[in-house]
């Protein structure tokens, strides 16, 4: 019975959080500053006595060869600023009715002239944006995600609402899970009409994902291209093994964008990256190196991201691609949702802090759109995202300079 | 061009050759290497230690070529020892900005704070925490590596019995952490030679923190928030003064301020790497800490900032952090992140390969097959033993590779199943012949099959799958 309170209690923090993190963090002037100025000249004169005897005969006698400053030298600082050959391209996601679609906005990613936050160098051009899954057919949902969705877990035109109205969602991955031949083999014509009852459901723009079957996911994908025309949906995902003129060819001839999704290797990357150039021009394409979850080879999937980007700004012109990541795989690492001793926490917690640092990993790493979760993950993300698009000049010195006396 | 590239800018870029010429070039092996160019080559990607080459410390001729090797591959980041004897943390020492151009060492040291102004009871439960926190993650230990005592009292007296507390009921090295000259003083007073870290000097103590760092011979963290020219102004001041070990504390800003607090590490660290600066040259110290400066309606609201900033940190070249929360999940997903940061990037992690006896099995109990990437093989064995499954599982040597990645790349192939088949005798520990593989190397069951002559099974493609499998197969 205890247990279950606490569950309850728990859960209740955990529903707390979204909305509240930052605001709350806005209240930061309110901190107290101690009194920490010193009368230079006292302290002098009660060290220079010496009173602890032992040590002060181990001083080193080099300090004593020099004279010692008796004021701060002062020094200079350049910023690194660096150029780069190479620059991200932009891509654009979602189109108006101005455009040819039937969105409410479209969301533009890439654009990087530096890697990820150098904004020493240069400004972010795009923030990255963050997609919420949404599932065609009941899924297993981890405690702490099923807790926020699963009254429409069958449901994906109600799963796609609520993400967008209560959670802000600034755009959608509608996944056609059942389309795959094991699970409920969804024909390429139902799924293209949930497909059409979400676009009508929701304005924001689209990322539609197939079951991963590289031979289903190819009809699957020319019905949704075609009963999607001009929507600029991002098809999710095109893989080495696919029929890639095919597939390519649908999402060109109906306006979309392609997912480039390879395994952890910068040479598929480069290979799918150029097979698609011969039918896609390059705002038309964004890639996926795929993502490991924080313990399970998020240093790899971190690693591969970093180099994509680094070698895209030094000018490999085959990997300039935005960069995707399929972020949800956060939930992967059990450490994320299984129940462990207390001393580790509750796992509503636990969980969407997983997510979290999986996420603000590769953001560093340099993603541009993040394919996402659980509602307290994305928010910190969006959050943190809209701080560091914000710039420099904002962190307060004066509030935390002395964090070593503050009282908590 | 390639990613390579980056590492050049600005850059000295070591050769192999830069390195060797400096040598005894005399072939005469005592490092342990072939001849010179081979120990050349394995200082350059720093897999051997400099004073493996005695000849070089030892003979007359060398002295004036040690000191310019040890110029040549010192690191951009100075090392900084903190704490004595077995608990010493050593914390920098960083020889490249990313990961990928060699690999990061000496991971970030996590410190967890106490202050002089707790209850004698919450002080040692903290203590005990932060001593007993310890998970294990493929085959190693996760573990807390420091004690921040922070004087809130701004009293000697009462700094001085704190860490007088701390220190005789914690192994772990100290952080004393007091802007005032006077209290730092009275704390190290009571624990002399343990080398505790100093923080911090700041535009306005420095003179005595640097007499204190020298006294006591301690490392000293150089404060400027926001402000690397003062930053740079006291390193070279301190420098002069005498100090050599120091941590640099540019300031960690809540969420409005986190676009400097990354953009100053970055500078810092791309001016020490690629810049070759050595007044930056120096580890950092992030302090995550001030997330509590907020006042939140629930604590788990500072928790939470708390464990994102860290991880933020982590990433960007922290190599110290001041913690306060001692929950798990604030901490288990930072020092999942560290360990994973941390990895060497050219070795894949990888376990003895081999066969493994799960509960007790006997003759009739199944024969699965794994790889012997860590990853892999720690989720299976974990999956086994939780199930409490008696089993025997072949560990193949993948060269530390997961499963559809050795099976596309020829790392597992059914002649090596087949030779680890007879390798393991596992012939001898059962008399069925049937051996269940995993699901994502399914199209090699044939040919194993040929080969081995043993009956193959395809499992499922995730090992949590496996109970299930065998009740419902075996």
């Amino acid at each position: 019975m205890a247990d279950s309170k606490k569950n309850e209690r728990d859960r209740d923090v955990a529903l707390k959080f979204d909305p509240k993190i930052f605001d709350l963090l806005s209240k930061f002037e309110e901190v107290e500053l101690e009194d920490v100025d010193m009368e230079l000249g006292d302290l002098e004169i009660w060290i220079q006595p010496g009173a602890v005897a032992g040590p002060r005969a181990v001083v080193p006698t080099v300090v004593a060869r020099k004279a010692k400053p008796t004021e701060i030298i002062q020094m200079d600082f350049v910023p690194p600023v660096e150029t780069y050959p190479g620059r991200i391209a932009e891509v654009k996601l979602g189109a108006t009715k101005g455009d040819g679609g039937t969105r409410g906005k479209s969301v533009v990613i890439g654009g990087e002239k530096s890697p990820a936050y150098y904004l020493f160098e240069n400004p972010t051009p795009h923030p990255p944006v963050i997609s919420l899954d949404v599932f065609d057919t009941r899924i297993p949902l981890a405690k702490a995600v099923k807790m926020h969705f699963g009254e429409v877990a069958e449901d994906p035109v109600a799963w796609a609402k609520l993400a967008v109205d209560k959670f802000k969602a600034d755009m959608i991955t509608l996944h056609l899970v059942s389309t795959d031949r094991l699970i409920k083999d969804t024909t390429p014509k139902e799924a293209a009409k949930t497909v059409e009852n979400v676009l009508q459901a929701v304005d924001v723009p689209m990322v539609v994902g197939g079951c991963g079957d590289p031979q289903k996911d190819l009809k699957v994908f020319e019905e949704v291209a075609a009963v999607a025309e001009g929507e600029r949906l991002l098809i999710s995902t095109v893989t080495l093994d696919m029929d890639i003129e095919r597939t390519a060819k649908a999402i060109q001839k109906h306006g979309h964008v392609a997912l480039a999704f390879t395994s952890m290797d910068l040479n598929q990357a480069r290979e799918l990256n150029r097979r698609l150039f011969e039918f896609l021009p390059k705002e038309r394409i964004v890639m996926d190196t795929t993502t490991a979850a924080l313990g399970y080879g998020l240093d790899y999937a971190f690693t591969i991201m970093e180099r994509a980007r680094l070698a895209g700004l030094m000018g490999d012109p085959e990997l300039q691609q935005p960069i995707s990541s399929g972020t949800t795989n956060a939930w992967a690492a059990r450490e994320a949702w299984i129940k462990l001793a207390p001393e580790w926490g509750p796992r509503e917690l636990r969980g969407p802090m997983w997510e979290t640092v999986t996420a603000l990993t590769l953001l560093l790493a340099g993603v541009d759109l993040f394919m996402m979760m659980h509602p307290a993950a994305v928010k910190t993300l969006k959050d943190v995202i809209s701080e560091l698009t914000a710039g420099t000049g904002r962190g307060r010195p004066e509030l935390i300079g002395d964090w070593v006396t503050l009282k908590i | 061009m390639s990613e390579r590239e980056v590492s050049k800018i600005g850059a000295k870029e070591l050769s192999p050759i830069d390195v060797y010429m400096l040598l005894p070039r005399t072939n005469c092996k005592k490092c342990g290497q072939e001849n010179c160019m081979a120990f050349a080559t394995k200082l350059v990607n720093r897999e051997l230690a400099l004073e493996l080459c005695t000849p070089l410390l030892e003979e007359k001729q060398y002295a004036k070529a040690y000191p310019k090797l040890w110029g040549l591959l010192k690191p951009p980041v100075k090392e900084v020892t903190v704490g004595a004897g077995d608990s010493a943390v050593k914390i920098g020492g960083k020889l490249v900005m990313y990961r990928h151009e060699l690999a990061y060492i000496n991971p970030t040291a996590v410190a967890i704070d106490v202050t002089d102004e707790m209850s004698e009871r919450e002080l040692l439960d903290r203590l005990r925490k932060t001593e007993g926190f310890s998970y294990i993650y493929i085959g190693r230990e996760l573990k807390l590596n420091m004690i921040a005592v922070r004087s809130t009292s701004n009293d000697p007296d009462k700094f001085k019995a704190t860490v007088k507390k701390v220190s005789s009921n914690a192994k772990l090295p100290l952080m004393l952490c007091s802007l005032n000259p006077e209290v730092i003083e009275a704390g190290l007073m009571v624990a002399p030679k343990t080398r505790p870290l100093i923080c911090a000097a700041t535009e306005n103590n420095w003179k005595d923190m640097a007499e204190l760092s020298l006294m006591y011979n301690c490392p000293l963290t150089v404060s400027a928030p926001n402000n690397l020219k003062m930053l740079r102004s006291l390193v070279k001041t301190l420098l002069e003064y005498g100090v050599k070990d120091l941590v640099l504390d540019p300031g960690t800003f809540p969420p409005e301020g986190i676009a400097d607090t990354l953009v100053n590490f970055t500078m810092i660290r791309r001016m020490a790497c690629k810049r070759g600066d050595e007044l930056l040259g120096f580890p950092i110290i992030g302090t995550p800490i001030v997330a509590w400066a907020q006042k939140a309606e629930a604590p788990e609201i500072n928790m939470w900032n708390e464990a994102y900033m860290a991880s933020m940190l982590i990433t960007r070249y922290a190599d110290i952090l001041i913690m306060h929360s001692t929950e798990g999940w604030v901490l288990l997903p930072n020092v999942f992140l560290r360990e994973n940061i941390y990895t060497d990037p050219r070795k894949p992690v990888a376990v003895e390969p081999g066969l493994r006896e799960f509960g007790k099995p006997d003759e009739a109990s199944p024969v699965m097959l794994t790889t012997n990437f860590a990853l892999t093989y720690y989720t299976v064995a974990s999956d086994i033993e939780s199930a409490g499954l008696n089993c025997y599982l072949i560990v193949a040597d993948t060269e530390g590779h997961a499963v559809d990645t050795s099976v596309a790349g020829r790392k597992l192939t059914a002649e090596n199943i087949a030779e680890a088949i007879k390798t393991t005798l596992v012939e001898k520990k059962v008399k069925h012949r049937k051996l269940i593989i995993p699901g994502k190397a399914a199209r090699l069951s044939g040919e194993i099959q040929e080969l081995s002559s043993w009956e193959v099974l395809v499992g499922p493609r995730d090992s949590s799958e496996i109970p299930k499998y065998l009740s419902e197969k075996w």
